[in-house]
């Protein structure tokens, strides 16, 4: 158990998640584990956890307080991003097929805490901008819930921020404090940087390393959450594909190989993915293919100017023909459902090297290694990020 | 209750042929559930009796999603005490019976007593018909369903059932089967050949919005899970999906576990199987994956345990033979894994393997309890006792191993140890994540932090079957979804840990029965086998023997993480 908290801790540091001395991980075996440093700097907030621990039937209890800028971005939406009832619905694919929302309390209380997380994935401590999150059967699951829950805040802050410009102008009585902690957390995001990259491992004519080398890459270059994405390579008849619930960054042993022809099923540990992946295959023109979930490329694809009677169903049947940087925008859910994004992504790719997906991310593809879909979705992602700005710029000067 | 439960039961006294309606207590659903639960809460006093005893409940009982729009609500639970195991013991079967018990207005049955004569119990909403069917007995289960109207749903046994084969099943609506445990053979103690029951009541739903609200969440998750709804998953290929999949992870057991690895087993996978006998769907009431298969010609497809253990476990790679031993199993109400892990250690006794058509016959003669399958109908290891060879049983608590073999998942190995039922892979289903990779992947090689997985998964999937839900669906969905599931049907308002403690009572219930019926730590072992023996080594894969130190240690985690005051010394 000891090894498994410390694994997720220190991924929960690379990917800048969290710092080790902001995280309290706790391992329930037939004992508890503790990692991380937040209880050395906060005694205080050992009994109340451990108290969550007793209480529910779990194995793995995380609370982290985030880096900036989520820690920032979490303070933004408590003050103004939740509903009604108090919760954050982010509304992204990620929040609706799995987290539903993110409910928040206002401090460390057991009650409360074991209240939420017997409803919810993962829950917001107000008073100390902490995510709390849980795993039944592993570690792994609460980092996952703490990814997850990061990456919807932030889509949802930054979609909402222009989408409240946009209904306003600007000029309510809110508009110069929003604007201000803006530019502040603004200035502290950046564009996946493009020095430095050895491309060389993409192009490796060993499937296996290229697939293992662009997980990485995608990874590092904050193209995708860790544990989100997929990455698949077609070559004599075989699919080579991430498996489900795989981390892109530690493919290794994670890789199914698929007959084109369905002649086996050994493919159902494959990506959820596969089938669009298969589809894509079908149609002759790419041999590689990404799929990341890019940030600003996903929420560019949520900020639509249409005013539809049901913004609730545009993340699957949106009939608007959109595009960011010439790249098309599909509607499409997870998986190979009537609704699937089997349904639109390999039509709109018959013509194109990349396309966007509706609240979930981009699929590039490319025909003969990862490095061109690799560098069209950084190109993406910068373009898409230049222009969010841009269009929040306006707004500012206009006022 | 505002919805989800009838609130009513029956109890017929198969002895006397009379019968009752019970008012079922509030008390039992709220701790309970349904399913299972109910059954365990209802054999509470009555379990050290004999399993053949006229006085052993036998319980047929639906979960209160049942009859409702709920996804995967076609499923209940048939519970006694095993005559193969003396354990408690319960089954989660699909089909329509559940659903018409409910909608005929009903949340379950106990059945007591025996039955002068053969007898057949019709359920009405008027209350029960008792019938003679001695014109019946000695029918196989497809001899009788031809003579059964199509609008009905039924249970029934076949000739094993009737001469006490310890693993007998009972099957309901054609193919769904009450398969492990020996329940058939309860059922035949009790002189009871055939239930029917016919409704089309409707049940009630506290709140269909938020019923229709939470089953489209649950329906998301499913169709973003590949193993349900991907194209190579459950819904295209059956359970037979996952032939392919334990191959290539090497832990198909093979000639009775000698081995974990059998060269041959593309010839019955479920591309093999979908492409020579043009499979269509079909599947329990209520659901939307559909994971049953039968063929263009009416035959039923197996399942992958079935395929695996008439195939791998007995060396035969004849496709025809292995969908054969299924029908005649079915025919005759025997269960599949217990009859083929049966003849597979008879084989290895024997010192030879069986061709395809003695397998064939090995099931009839055990049906029939003729010649030698009058010793092999008590089972693998009364047999293999009877021979002075007990270790070549390949069984925990007297049940065979289904067609996971432990040394591929550790997971797997603690969680045959520690089922109150014996070696069944579904009371914690560790395969989930040990080999599925849902909900997330763990190393399956290793015991570290398996105890608690194992405990949890363990309280989980008592829910589930007392729900009475389908496991496949938790591939995708978990009980954050089902709670709003079960409180839209019921209007309660259960959430995540609630449902987990009523599983954890369940579970320990069925602990305490089995302690008053003699079993303790020593019987929470594997096989010997699996201690000693390699299962396959290439240059890329190893599956080694199970390392005792860590299955004790991670066993005796469990017991401190459960509460449990057992030593292991």
């Amino acid at each position: 158990m000891k090894n498994l908290l410390n694994k997720y801790l220190r991924k929960l540091s690379l990917q800048g998640l969290a710092r080790p001395e902001d995280i309290a991980f706790l391992g329930i075996d037939d004992q508890v584990f503790i990692a991380g440093g937040l209880l050395d700097k906060k005694p205080l907030l050992r009994e109340p956890l451990l108290e969550v621990t007793e209480r529910m039937n779990i194995n793995s209890l995380l609370l982290a307080i985030p880096t900036e800028p989520m820690r920032s971005i979490i303070d933004e939406l408590l003050h103004w991003g939740r509903t009604g009832n108090g919760l954050l619905l982010p509304r992204d694919t990620e929040t609706r097929t799995f987290l539903h929302d993110i409910p928040v309390v206002t401090g460390l209380k057991p009650d409360d805490i074991v209240e939420a997380l017997s409803h919810r994935k993962s829950v917001i401590v107000e008073s100390m901008g902490g995510i709390v999150t849980y795993g039944t059967i592993s570690p792994e699951q609460a980092f996952v819930f703490m990814s997850s829950t990061c990456f919807s805040l932030f889509v949802k802050y930054f979609h909402d921020h222009l989408k409240y410009l946009k209904e306003t102008k600007g000029r309510d009585e809110y508009a110069e404090a929003r604007m201000r902690r803006f530019r502040m957390i603004g200035r502290m995001v950046n564009p996946p940087d493009r020095r430095g990259i050895d491309y060389s491992p993409l192009e490796s004519e060993d499937v296996h390393k290229a697939i293992v080398a662009a997980g990485k890459l995608l990874v590092e270059k904050g193209l995708v959450d860790s544990y989100f994405g997929n990455i698949s390579a077609f070559r004599d008849g075989i699919i080579y594909i991430s498996e489900t619930a795989s981390s892109l960054e530690e493919l290794e042993d994670a890789i199914d190989e698929v007959p084109m022809d369905g002649s086996s099923s050994v493919g159902i540990t494959a990506s959820s993915e596969l089938p669009a992946h298969r589809a894509v295959y079908g149609k002759g023109r790419h041999r590689f293919i990404l799929h990341g979930h890019p940030r600003f490329t996903v929420i560019g694809s949520m900020l639509c100017e249409r005013d539809c009677d049901d913004p609730d169903l545009c993340y699957r049947g949106c009939p608007e023909e959109r595009e960011i940087c010439g790249v098309p925008i599909v509607s499409g859910e997870v998986g190979a459902g009537p609704y699937g994004i089997v349904n639109t992504v390999p039509r709109a790719l018959e013509s194109t090297d990349a396309v966007i997906v509706y609240g979930h991310g981009i699929f590039t593809a490319g025909e003969d290694s990862f490095r061109m879909p690799f560098m069209k979705m950084m190109e993406i992602e910068r373009y898409a990020m230049e222009e969010y700005f841009r269009q929040v710029d306006a707004f500012h000067q206009k006022r | 209750m505002e919805g989800g439960y009838t609130g009513r039961y029956l109890a017929v006294d198969l002895a006397e042929q009379t019968w009752a309606v019970e008012e079922t207590p509030e008390d039992l659903c709220n701790e309970f559930l349904g399913g299972r639960g109910f059954g365990v809460a209802m054999l509470r006093g009555h379990i050290t009796k004999d399993p053949f005893s006229p006085d052993m409940p036998l319980i047929i009982a639906t979960g209160p999603l049942v009859g409702t729009p709920s996804p995967t609500s076609g499923r209940f639970s048939v519970i006694s005490r095993s005559p193969l195991t003396g354990t408690v013991f319960d089954c989660s079967v699909g089909g329509r019976f559940g659903t018409r018990l409910k909608k005929v207005g009903f949340d379950f049955v106990v059945f007591t007593g025996t039955s002068p004569d053969w007898v057949r119990v019709d359920i009405t909403r008027e209350g029960v018909v008792f019938n003679p069917a001695h014109e019946l007995a000695g029918l196989s289960t497809g001899e009788v369903m031809k003579h059964l109207d199509k609008d009905l749903s039924y249970g029934l046994i076949g000739p094993a059932g009737e001469r006490f084969v310890s693993f007998a099943s009972i099957v309901f609506d054609g193919h769904y089967l009450a398969g492990r445990g020996g329940l058939g053979a309860v059922m035949g103690a009790k002189h009871l050949k055939l239930i029917t029951v016919r409704g089309d009541g409707a049940v009630r739903v506290y709140s269909e919005e938020k019923l229709k609200k939470a089953r489209e969440n649950v329906m998301r998750l499913l169709r973003a899970t590949p193993a349900i709804f991907g194209e190579f998953g459950l819904s295209n290929f059956g359970t037979a999906a996952l032939v392919d999949l334990i191959h290539a992870r090497r832990m198909e057991p093979t000639m009775n576990f000698r081995q974990s690895f059998f060269p041959d087993s593309g010839k019955y996978s479920g591309y093999r199987m979908k492409t020579v006998y043009d499979t269509k769907k079909t599947g329990c009431a209520g659901c939307p994956i559909l994971c049953k298969k039968q063929g263009s010609g009416g035959e039923v497809i197996p399942e992958f345990e079935t395929a695996s253990h008439f195939g791998a476990l007995n060396e035969n790679n004849d496709l025809s033979s292995i969908v054969e031993a299924n029908h005649l199993c079915n025919d005759y109400g025997l269960d599949t894994i217990s009859t083929a892990s049966t003849i597979a250690c008879y084989s290895e006794i024997q010192g030879r393997s069986f061709s395809p058509e003695e397998l064939l016959s090995h099931i009839k003669l055990i049906g029939e309890r003729e010649g030698i399958g009058d010793a092999l109908a008590e089972g693998s290891l009364r047999y293999a006792g009877s021979q002075g060879v007990p270790e070549l049983s390949m069984t925990v608590k007297g049940l065979e191993l289904p067609a996971y073999d432990p040394r591929g998942a550790y997971g797997m190995a603690l969680a045959y140890a520690t089922s109150n039922r014996g070696a069944c892979h579904l009371r914690a289903y560790p395969i989930s994540y040990e080999i599925l990779r849902k909900p997330v992947a763990v190393n399956r090689f290793s015991f570290e932090g398996k105890a608690r997985m194992v405990k949890i998964s363990e309280d989980m999937n008592a829910v589930i079957d007392s729900l009475t839900a389908c496991k496949f669906v938790f591939f995708g969905a978990s009980l954050e979804e089902y709670a709003e599931v079960l409180n839209a049907v019921t209007g309660t308002s259960h959430d995540v840990q609630s449902l987990l403690a009523i599983g954890e009572r369940i579970w320990d219930i069925e602990r305490e029965m089995n302690r008053m019926n003699g079993f303790t730590w020593k019987d929470d072992n594997l096989p010997e086998r699996f201690f000693r023996e390699a299962g396959y080594e290439d240059e890329k894969v190893v599956i080694p023997p199970i390392d005792r130190d860590a299955f004790l240690d991670a066993l005796r985690r469990y017991y401190r993480i459960r509460g449990y005051e057992e030593s292991t010394e």
